[in-house]
């Protein structure tokens, strides 16, 4: 019953999404804050370090995972340390 | 049995909105070269000593506790991740992005929060071409100190008037967007406004953003009560770390 309505909900949702056939689906930073900073005369300027070049991005997110990723993994115990009562239970049924 | 088909339906729905989603997508965040060198330096000023103030305590919080500077850096990410996480609002044709500032701010404490977010908006802007060097400032106040604060006060307001924790932790998430927002709007105005025109500028700014931010600030509280029952019922040891001198 409820994967039924994740799927209803879901499919309405994207319905909607693509439905929307005039929309540009561009982020309030270019349909509010870009509008109002041209209108002032402010434009914004190209960022000084622009990533937003060829397989660039890939590559920052590539390393941004990786360093993500092994950071994480290092400190997985600290983050989320054993559970001590399914612990003593496991090793009370394994116990000869 | 059970279990896995519903497993199943919520990958394939998931997978299905993420084939579905626009490429490219933007948000709140004030784009380089649009403050003008006095208002950036104005922002810079704001934010130091609430990221001093947070700095500190993070410091202070992981003297005591050294699990806790491996907290500070989950909900760091789970900022960076949310705060340039395009979501499409069917209903103004754009998108944008929650902040997580709020209940980041529940659980580690607003102070630490300043300091995650202002790492999370630092790398956006450094990598992402996501914001800008010379509007940091301005983007760590409207996201990590108001987003922060507000969200904080929010929850604590709520839960001394005994309001239940999960409307409690809606309100965080929806105020802090909102507040975030809001904010965004007042540092625009301000910056952009000619002869001092400033009024009637924030308003059309704020009109402009709330056909997309008022659905996703409701989204952003529905967030904030998913993620504070998340780890209510399975992680409460996080919790028990985060109660320190956070506010839940």
């Amino acid at each position: 019953m409820r994967a039924a309505i994740v799927m209803a909900v879901s499919a309405l949702a994207l319905f909607f999404v693509s439905g929307n056939c005039h929309a540009r689906w561009e982020g309030v930073d270019e349909a509010v804050v870009k509008k109002f900073a041209v209108a002032a005369g402010r434009p914004p300027r190209v960022p000084y370090i622009n990533t937003d070049q060829g397989d660039i991005l890939l590559f920052v997110f590539l390393i941004a995972g990786v360093a993500g990723g092994f950071v994480g993994g290092y400190c997985f115990r600290d983050l989320f340390p054993r559970n001590e009562r399914k612990e003593k239970a496991r090793k009370g049924r394994t116990r000869p | 049995m059970k279990t896995a088909r519903w497993r199943n339906a919520v990958s394939a729905s998931c997978a299905a909105a993420l084939l579905l989603l626009p490429g490219q997508a933007h948000a709140m965040h004030i784009s380089e070269g649009i403050l003008p060198a006095g208002w950036a330096a104005f922002w810079f000023l704001v934010a130091a000593p609430f990221l001093f103030l947070g700095m500190r305590k993070l410091r202070v919080r992981s003297e005591r506790e050294p699990r806790f500077k491996a907290l500070a850096g989950l909900f760091g990410s789970a900022v960076f991740v949310l705060s340039c996480m395009p979501i499409p609002v069917p209903i103004a044709g754009t998108c944008s992005h929650p902040c997580g500032t709020g209940i980041a701010a529940i659980l580690i404490g607003p102070g630490v929060t300043v300091v995650v977010a202002s790492t999370a908006l630092l790398l956006q802007a450094l990598f992402l071409a996501h914001g800008g060097l010379t509007t940091l400032g301005a983007n760590i106040v409207s996201m990590g100190v108001v987003g922060a604060y507000l969200g904080a006060g929010a929850f604590l307001l709520a839960r001394k008037v005994q309001v239940p924790w999960f409307i409690a932790a809606f309100l965080a998430g929806l105020v802090s967007d909102w507040g975030t927002y809001a904010t965004t709007s007042f540092e625009l105005s301000a910056a952009l406004a000619r002869d001092g025109s400033m009024g009637s500028l924030f308003l059309p700014i704020l009109a402009a953003f709330a056909p997309t931010q008022v659905p996703l600030g409701i989204f952003e509280g529905f967030l904030a009560v998913g993620a504070y029952r998340l780890i209510r019922t399975r992680k409460p040891g996080l919790m028990d770390l985060s109660t320190e001198e956070g506010t839940a």
